[in-house]
C-alpha cells in the first residue's frame, strides 16, 4: 500500500457493467514527506474520500477485495483515509 | 488504472479459444491533463469505445474480473469511456 492524494475526479458514464456507481478518483502517490512521487492514477474509492484527502490505496488484484471480489475489475483502490497529515509520522 | 487513448485495432484470427469475439485495440497511456506518453498497450474492449476516445485501462490479473473476462487470458482490458476528468 502507498499513500496519495487526491487531486480529482473522473466520469465516465459508459463503463463495465461491473463498475456501475463506483466512484473513481484521481490519486497522486507521495512518498514520506508527502511531496508527489510518480504519475497520477485513477483509483476506485471504497472509502468515501474526497479532493484534496491524504489517502492510502492498494494496488494489483488485492485492490478488488473491498467490493465483490470476484466481480469488480480494479487493480487501483483507496482503502483509507488518514487522519491528519500530523498522524504520518516520518 | 490507467487512462488511454485509443490508436487503432488489432486483428489476430488465430487466438485462444477463449478470446474469440473479443475486439482488441491499441492504446497509449495518457496523463491526466491528456498529453500522450510513450508506449502503448493491446487492451481487450468490454465496453464499445472508438477510435482516438479516452478510456480507463485496468492491467493486469484484475482485467480478468470485469464482466465477460471471466477465465479470459489477458491482462489489459478496456472498462470505461472517460467523458471528463477534473484535476484541482
Amino acid at each position: 500500500m502507498q499513500l496519495a492524494r487526491v487531486i480529482g475526479t473522473v466520469v465516465a458514464t459508459v463503463k463495465n457493467d461491473s463498475l456501475e456507481g463506483r466512484k473513481l478518483l484521481v490519486v497522486q502517490t507521495v512518498d514520506r514527506n508527502l511531496k508527489a512521487s510518480g504519475k497520477p492514477m485513477v483509483a476506485v474509492d471504497s472509502v468515501g474520500a474526497g479532493v484534496g484527502e491524504l489517502v492510502f490505496w492498494c494496488r494489483g488484484k488485492e485492490a478488488s477485495f473491498p467490493f465483490k471480489r470476484e466481480d469488480t475489475p480494479t487493480d487501483c483502490t483507496i482503502v483509507g483515509i488518514v487522519d491528519s497529515e500530523q498522524h504520518v509520522s516520518r | 488504472m490507467i487512462i488511454a487513448r485509443i490508436l487503432g485495432t488489432v486483428v489476430a484470427t488465430q487466438k485462444d479459444e477463449r478470446l474469440r469475439g473479443k475486439k482488441l485495440l491499441i492504446v497509449r497511456p495518457i496523463n491526466v491533463d491528456g498529453s500522450d506518453t510513450t508506449g502503448y498497450v493491446v487492451a481487450v474492449d468490454t465496453v464499445g469505445a472508438g477510435f482516438h476516445e479516452r478510456v480507463l485501462v485496468v492491467a493486469g490479473s484484475s482485467a480478468r474480473l470485469a464482466q465477460g473476462m471471466k477465465d479470459v487470458p489477458v491482462d489489459a482490458a478496456i472498462v470505461g469511456v472517460i467523458d471528463t476528468v477534473d484535476v484541482q
